[in-house]
């Protein structure tokens, strides 16, 4: 009975990191925090809205994948900027500004739209490709279909965001969390694992999982020959036993 | 050659090289894993597209636009930090 991937990768053994990791972004320099900081306790406007120029479009999105109506996420968000400045007196600077900023934030989303938030598993069981597109032996019976020419040259701009924003809403609520603030906004995994409070393992689990999707959207709308059998972007159900007998029932839903 | 350094390992399949491509990505993987994931994509052009694909994807998600400011928004924001200026 073959593992097939999470397993194979979740049980890969820690290890220091090689030296690719070394390429995420940056963490904000302190220095433009402590001056911001200062400003700000000293009732700088100035620097208040810098701080809002900053960082207000950002966290409105974060907060509108939370909660669907717009006036509610404004609302989060007001009430994001009204708790750092209570807490701007206590602030340790122990985090970034925006790491902080994004942490009351997103707790305060969570709780107001605590529709399907917390007890929701960090990793749903299913591969990341469908199963059924693989042989036996695990090789691709029905590879990657063509569409990054497709989406880069053919497709105007406004639908390619239209459809990843789309493909992002019906992401799981972890994994949305995580690629929002990854790969939308651009937060290190570090600062991603602060924000979140995850580990870096889970929230290359969730990561994974919803890159892996927003892939198979990408491809289901661009590819350049239609899927039989319709396997559209959500891939729950079993991973099959790979050789023989395996379940290869239903990865779709 | 190089992954003789290691202990015998079977070479990657396909539905396992697609489950490792974040941690590829993180710099997640063992030296080991590494170095058999990499043998694999250089023989296998489907792994390799798919990588590209989720570098792509990477890509796009970067350029959705955020949320715009509204000036009203702005204007309660800025009366908001004036309150709190006041309450000092």
């Amino acid at each position: 009975m073959s593992r097939v991937g999470r397993a194979e990768t979740v049980m890969v053994p820690p290890r220091p990191a090689s030296p690719v990791s070394c390429t995420l972004p940056p963490m904000e320099p302190d220095v433009s925090d402590e001056l911001l900081l200062r400003a700000l306790r000293s009732g700088d406007e100035q620097a208040f809205g810098t701080l809002v120029d900053l960082y207000y479009g950002s966290m409105l999105r974060i907060a509108l994948s939370f909660v669907r109506s717009q006036a509610v996420a404004e609302e989060v968000v007001q009430d994001t900027w009204l708790a750092m400045l209570r807490g701007l007196g206590a602030f340790q600077g122990r985090s970034s500004l925006k790491t902080w900023l994004f942490s009351i934030l997103v707790n305060r989303a969570r709780t107001t739209g605590a529709r399907e938030a917390r007890s929701v598993p960090v990793a749903d069981a299913g591969p990341v490709v469908d199963a059924s597109r693989f042989g036996p032996s695990g090789t691709w019976a029905e590879p990657p279909e063509h569409w990054i020419e497709e989406a880069e040259s053919r497709v105007d701009a406004e639908r390619l965001r239209q459809l990843l924003r789309t493909a992002m809403d019906g992401l799981p609520i972890r994994q949305r969390e995580v690629v929002l603030l990854r790969d939308v906004e651009g937060l290190s995994s570090t600062e991603v694992c602060e924000v979140l409070a995850l580990t870096e393992a889970n929230q290359r689990v969730l990561l994974h999982r919803g890159r892996g999707k927003l892939r198979q959207s990408l491809e289901t709308a661009f590819g350049d020959s239609p899927i039989v059998g319709g396997s559209s972007g959500g891939s729950s159900g079993g991973s099959s036993g790979g050789s023989s007998g395996g379940s290869s029932g239903g990865g779709t839903r | 050659m190089r992954l003789s350094l290691f202990r015998r390992q079977r070479p990657l399949v396909c539905q396992q090289v697609v489950e490792m491509v974040t941690d590829y990505l993180e710099g997640a993987l063992s030296a080991a894993d590494r170095a058999r994931f990499e043998t694999h994509l250089a023989g296998c052009p489907h792994c390799t597209e798919y990588l590209a694909q989720i570098r792509e994807t990477i890509r796009l998600a970067g350029r959705i636009t955020p949320e715009d400011l509204t000036p009203e928004m702005r204007t309660d924001l800025t009366d908001l930090y004036r309150r709190w200026r006041a309450d000092g």
